[in-house]
């Protein structure tokens, strides 16, 4: 495709530009929403129309109009100001616990399963061990050690979370390893760390980067759950999990405190997955998403 | 002879994953920060009385014997003793266990209910918008927290359609699935989504083989090789993908049981973390690790009712 070619004279942008016409409408839709979310996280102050804490008791319980888009809470605070600022908090979280154990996950199974033998049946069995607890279960008693709050939150998921990249990588490291491009990188006689961070993790990341997609959504799930369980973080900050707990006491007569924040969570993982069904055709690595 | 193997085989391998589990439950309760006792009675308790606790669950010897010890009362069913109820955790556990059971029971059969005539459709009309349909109520399913579609379902169908309880846990086996309806459907919402995907993807691979090719050539209906052929050969990867998710399943459930205040383990634990009883955290988080094991046991064993071929790997 000549499209495709950038010219010397508009290099960057002709490139930026061949590379998203070549995404999916799926990558397309997921980015776009995605996009739209990040704006508002970022520009809260400027975007949200209210103070996320103001107390506004001459408009308690208010359904969502257009004075109030989302409605305000049994306080009068504006739970669209909340739900934007809550952005802020979610997405930080979900970043930070899915990238940073993907980092040594990944490192760890590559390793693994590039040299095999004692390291790796020790590894395997860390891993059999920490997959036989339910996820969650793990994170509420480390949390129960620790106690709650965002930074036992951090530690508990990078105690846990690595195992799922360590056991991809691992595998897919087990499949280079026996071909040609490997072989020839040791009988050059390049070291162990060499072949497996330049020529063997570039091969093995594309898995992980897919099922990332997926791992973010759970982490967000993660975080609004357990300080819907009030583990997590705690009111008054507007996390949105915690938003959808303070709601529930109110159901019957405002529905909209506990329906609007999980629709905004609904919108962010049905982006970030539609992201990773994207990249997953992109970087033709199929069977890695959850769903 | 070969299927004893087999079956001994994995049960060898399940042993060291348990021996891992108990050795994490004990050894996680010795890293609390500071003094368990003390945390527990917030300060308030004198120095004597401590020691006497400690004597009285034998905390003051070697971690390795008391780690020995645990391993041994635990096989005989002795979890040790609540320090809030003051009642044997065994006890406690066997109280909540079987709505947990209903409950993972009922998300578990409607999560297949729905995946297996959305994967077989998916599969069927692969690439068509029937699929893409399937695939992005899939991501949205996914994306629900559940605790939340859980609230939801408690407004709609609980307090205004009036259909269904919204809490407890009913009296008889009616009354249980009347109850464990919603609860149920909420785990699906999440698992379902899971479940299709993995399933259209093993069907996919059942389509390219060669008795498909075959069945096809002597006439017979692409539905009908959908339901004779292909789903009896996804069997299998229907059962992994299950097991393989048996945890997704269990941590829905921890959620749900709180949302709906089903009397189950996962109400116990989140209350127990809250009164930080640590015998009885220590005693569940050993039942779901035990669930997990005992689930993904049942699945490899049934392979070799489903498939013989597994003998021979």
């Amino acid at each position: 495709m000549a499209s495709a070619l950038p010219t010397a004279r508009n290099g960057l942008f002709a490139t930026i530009g061949a590379e998203i016409r070549s995404w999916s409408p799926t990558l397309k839709i997921g980015t776009a929403i995605m996009g739209i979310i990040l704006f508002g996280a970022v520009f809260a102050p400027w975007v949200a129309p209210y103070d996320p804490y103001f107390q506004n008791f001459a408009a308690t319980l208010q359904p969502p109009g257009p004075a109030h888009l989302f409605g305000t809470d049994n306080l009068g605070r504006d739970i669209f100001s909340r739900v934007l600022y809550g952005a802020r908090i979610d997405l930080q979280i979900g970043l930070i616990t899915t990238y940073v154990p993907m980092s040594y996950g990944m490192l760890l199974g590559a390793y693994s399963g590039y040299i095999g033998g004692r390291v790796d049946a020790v590894v395997m069995r860390i891993l059999d061990t920490a997959m036989a607890f339910p996820f969650l279960v793990l994170i509420i008693v480390i949390l129960a050690i620790l106690g709650p709050g965002v930074q036992n939150i951090y530690i508990s998921v990078f105690l846990v979370a690595w195992t799922m990249y360590a056991r991809l990588a691992r595998a897919e490291m087990m499949v280079e390893r026996t071909k040609d491009y490997i072989t020839a990188a040791r009988v050059l006689g390049f070291p162990t760390n060499r072949i497996i961070l330049r020529h063997g993790l570039p091969n093995v990341i594309n898995s992980s980067i897919v099922f990332s997609m997926s791992d973010f959504v759970l982490n967000i799930l993660l975080v609004s759950g357990l300080s819907f369980l009030g583990l997590g973080i705690q009111p008054p900050i507007p996390e949105w999990g915690a938003m959808i707990s303070e709601g529930k006491d109110f159901i019957l007569q405002a529905w909209w405190i506990s329906t609007m924040p999980g629709f905004v969570v609904v919108l962010t993982g049905t982006a970030l997955s539609l992201i990773g069904d994207g990249l997953a055709q992109r970087l033709g690595e199929r069977h890695h998403t959850l769903v | 002879m070969t299927s004893l193997r087999y079956v001994l085989e994995r049960l060898l391998h399940a042993l060291p994953v348990l021996l891992g589990v108990t050795i994490f439950v004990f050894f996680a309760i010795q890293l609390v920060p500071g003094d368990p006792i003390r945390i527990m009675m917030h300060g308030r308790i004198s120095d004597q009385e401590v020691q006497a606790i400690y004597e009285r669950l034998g905390m003051n010897r070697p971690l390795l014997i008391q780690y020995v010890d645990f391993l041994r009362k635990a096989a005989t069913g002795d979890l040790g003793t609540s320090i809030i109820q003051n009642a044997p955790v065994t006890t406690l556990i066997l109280e909540k266990f079987w709505p947990s059971i209903w409950l993972l029971a009922s998300g578990a059969v409607i999560s297949v209910l729905l995946a297996l005539p959305l994967a077989s459709i998916s599969a069927f009309y692969r690439n068509r918008w029937a699929d893409h349909l399937i695939r992005v109520a899939g991501m949205v399913g996914f994306a629900m927290p559940p605790f939340w579609i859980g609230l939801l379902l408690i407004l709609g169908f609980g307090l205004w359609l009036g259909w269904f309880p919204i809490a407890g846990y009913g009296q008889d086996t009616a009354g249980h699935l009347h109850h464990m309806f919603l609860p149920g459907l909420t785990i699906a919402l999440f698992l379902a989504p899971i479940l299709v995907q993995s399933l259209r993807t093993s069907m996919l691979d059942v389509l390219a083989a060669d008795y498909i090719e075959v069945a096809r050539a002597k006439g017979l209906s692409e539905w009908r090789i959908l339901l004779k052929h292909v789903l009896r050969n996804a069997a299998i990867p229907a059962i992994t993908v299950l097991a393989v998710n048996i945890g997704w399943l269990v941590s829905g459930a921890v959620i749900v049981e709180y949302v709906f205040s089903l009397p189950g383990m996962g109400s116990l634990l989140v209350r127990s973390v809250g009164f930080r009883d640590y015998p009885v955290i220590q005693g569940l988080s050993l039942v779901f690790a035990v669930i997990v094991i005992v689930v993904n046991l049942l699945a490899d064993l049934s392979y070799m009712l489903v498939d013989r071929r597994v003998l021979k790997a």
